[in-house]
């Protein structure tokens, strides 16, 4: 059977080493930028700083939710339905719910101190709650158990379902809140006045965000890996034990 | 001879656990074989394998020259499988139960008949629901609905259990002629005596292995 | 491979054999009605306000649909696996869009009665009132949420079914699926009650919606069902 492609030590190689200084260097950076360098905001003071984390974390986020997607239907269209398919969907997944639940704690934090509320019922906010909880169930289907392959499946197909459900989730709960007024910086909405610095802010905590997206990506899927592989060769030691039942 | 059922190597695990662990098995048509073993052995599992419900995680196999790797379902359409539980529904009477298997195959109401008269579940029985009955009339209810799915090949997980002796005679009938019929029959019984007699091969599995 | 015909013979089997099943047990009518039933006085209890109860009414029947749903889903799969029926199904190689298109048909048939009584109690209970075409339009909602609700609890009811002991499952994979439906769903039934001034034209556009949920889930649930059911 096949091996995983793991090496004894870690997940680990120089190419992800080089991807991790960059990661953490821009990261840095970032931080600079965002609480030294940028301004404060004419209208919303210092709070206007958790927007260099919370975009980049919804974008983050909806990143993994497609590569999972793609990855789950590749999976299931490739003729030899690799298992690396499946370990790349379930890893993005993982990181996609995590970024979604910064997302969704930094925008309270920053509707709190600007709307003076954590919660609105607004389309997007909603929406995004849903997405959530969608994937927190796409990953409780990814723990149920059984062979690799089963487990492949099995969330493969649901995960192409939640890309069906998401868009109709988004536009009848857009429906719902049809007169609700749009209030996010990333469609560009006129309630934040960012400068250069700020919007050079904002990019380039895009790019330290996708960075670490791929490092993440990256090391879970090698250490999904691994476990797959320690599975399979405590499947070894399994069978041979159960063939000694025989001999005894 | 033809080779109805042909296993290589093949290892099936549930959950984490290989019930199968590498069994080398072939069987030819029109045989009565026999699974002996203790409990625990992977009988069972050998049958489902050999059902296509459970999949094989190592080795190869091919049921009715199709292979168990890639189109179990195909597969099962052929064979039919009376496991641990007997796949009624509780709340059918055993008449209903019959149909509703009969009607996923298409079989005649004739057929249909006929099983239950050949399984003696006719008459008075016909019309209590399946969530009544004894261990032994459910077992002669699953058996009926498993004619009516003419199967080629019949996997039977103690198929003797719960049944009287006039109950044994008829199942030993029934897969002598199933079998002169152009069936094949695979067995896991722990009655060896009786089991013996009608099976033409005997195969011990052991260790999640056959020998 | 099965034709049309014999899919058609195979839904309509399984479709009968659950229905004769409930005709059987009468388990929807003795058990799961009357706890419906209760949860409509449920919400009169926490609400507490005549006024308040006419106005959501229509959310609260569907609220109340949701969750009795959730029951008859648990029910029509516990009836599969009791004795090994759905492995019998699946040995069998009885297609599997044909066992989708049959549960979700008997499960139509189920939630649409459940709906009726629900909807029968809000009038009874919170004094709902409702024209005639307004009452028409309230049948056409029930029967376009009705599909839609069957076939996505089917598909993933069988999903969690065949993860055996996992029923606590279902409610957190559906009730994110089905929120389309009962946003649609309590817009059209408001504007057939009337309530909030609501007039009953409002309500064919959120008809729209549920018919559009219903077609996507019952084609993508025979497609999907198969491979999320099967181990």
């Amino acid at each position: 059977m096949n091996s995983a492609v793991a090496s004894p030590r870690g997940t680990g190689t120089r190419n992800t080493r080089i991807l991790g200084i960059l990661t953490i260097a821009s990261m840095a950076f970032l931080a600079l930028l965002g609480l030294v360098f940028s301004a404060e905001d004419r209208d919303q003071g210092s709070s206007v700083r958790i927007m260099y984390v919370h975009v980049p974390s919804i974008w983050v986020a909806y990143i993994a939710f497609g590569m999972t997607a793609a990855c789950s239907a590749i999976y299931l269209s490739s003729r030899n339905r690799s298992l690396i398919w499946d370990r790349f969907a379930g890893a993005a997944g993982e990181i996609g719910v995590l970024f979604v639940a910064v997302s969704l704690v930094t925008g309270s934090l920053w509707g709190r101190l600007s709307w003076g509320t954590y919660w609105v019922w607004d389309a997007r906010l909603t929406s995004t709650a849903f997405l959530f909880i969608t994937y927190l169930g796409y990953l409780a289907v990814r723990r149920l158990g059984g062979t690799h392959r089963q487990r492949a499946r099995r969330s493969a197909v649901l995960a192409l379902l939640a890309i069906l459900e998401i868009p109709l989730v988004h536009f009848s709960v857009r429906l719902w809140r049809s007169l609700h007024q749009e209030a996010t910086v990333a469609t560009g909405g006129t309630d934040v006045h960012m400068d250069g610095l700020m919007l050079f802010s904002l990019f380039f905590g895009l790019i330290s965000f996708t960075l670490l997206f791929l490092w993440l990506v990256i090391h879970r899927q090698r250490s999904l890996a691994l476990e797959d592989a320690m599975e399979n060769r405590g499947l070894d030691a399994a069978i041979e034990a159960r063939r000694e039942e025989a001999v005894s | 001879m033809e080779t109805v059922i042909e296993l290589k190597g093949v290892v099936a695990v549930l959950g984490s656990f290989p019930a199968l662990a590498g069994v080398s098995l072939s069987v030819q048509r029109g045989e009565i074989l026999l699974l002996q073993g203790p409990n625990g052995a992977g009988k069972t599992s050998l049958l489902r394998v050999c059902a296509g419900l459970m999949p094989i995680e190592r080795g190869t196999g091919s049921i009715l020259g199709i292979d168990l790797a890639t189109n179990r379902q195909d597969i099962r359409t052929r064979v039919g499988l009376l496991g641990h539980t007997n796949g009624l529904y509780l709340d059918l009477t055993v008449e209903q139960n019959i149909q509703f298997w009969a009607s996923t195959v298409g079989a005649s109401q004739e057929e249909v008949a006929n099983a239950m008269s050949t399984m003696r579940v006719d008459g008075r029985l016909a019309k209590v629901k399946a969530g009544q009955l004894s261990a032994g009339q459910r077992r002669r209810t699953a058996l009926a609905s498993l004619i009516v799915r003419r199967a080629e090949i019949w996997l039977l997980d103690e198929p003797h259990a719960g049944l009287d002796a006039a109950g044994r005679d008829e199942l030993d009938a029934l897969l002598r002629n199933a079998v002169a019929a152009g069936a094949t029959v695979v067995l896991a019984s722990h009655e060896s005596e009786r089991a013996a007699g009608l099976a033409t091969r005997t195969v011990t599995v052991d260790g999640g292995g056959a020998r | 491979m099965s034709t049309f015909e014999q899919r058609r013979r195979v839904a309509f089997a399984v479709a009968r054999k659950d229905l004769t099943i409930e005709w059987n047990s009468r388990i929807l009518v003795n058990q799961v009605a009357p706890f419906a039933a209760i949860i409509m006085v449920l919400f009169a209890f926490a609400l507490d306000n005549e006024g308040i109860l006419q106005r959501v009414a229509p959310g609260l029947v569907w609220l109340a649909t949701l969750f009795s749903m959730l029951v008859v889903i648990q029910r029509t799969f516990a009836v599969e696996s009791a004795d090994g029926a759905l492995d019998a199904l699946r040995v069998a190689g009885v297609d599997p869009s044909a066992i989708f298109i049959g549960k979700s048909l008997a499960l139509m048939v189920q939630l649409f009665a459940l709906e009726l009584l629900l909807v029968g109690t809000a009038v009874v209970l919170y004094g709902v009132e409702m024209s005639l075409v307004g009452f028409a339009e309230a049948i056409v909602t029930l029967l376009t949420a009705t599909v839609g609700l069957a076939c996505v609890g089917t598909l993933y009811g069988g999903l969690a079914a065949g993860a055996r002991g996992r029923e606590t499952l279902l409610p957190l994979l559906l009730l994110p699926v089905v929120a389309p439906v009962l946003i649609g769903a309590t817009r059209a039934t408001e504007a057939a009650f009337g309530s909030g001034g609501a007039q009953v034209s409002e309500g064919w556009p959120w008809i729209l919606l549920l018919a559009v949920f219903a077609v996507i889930f019952a084609v993508v649930g025979s497609v999907a069902f198969g491979p999320l059911v099967d181990e």
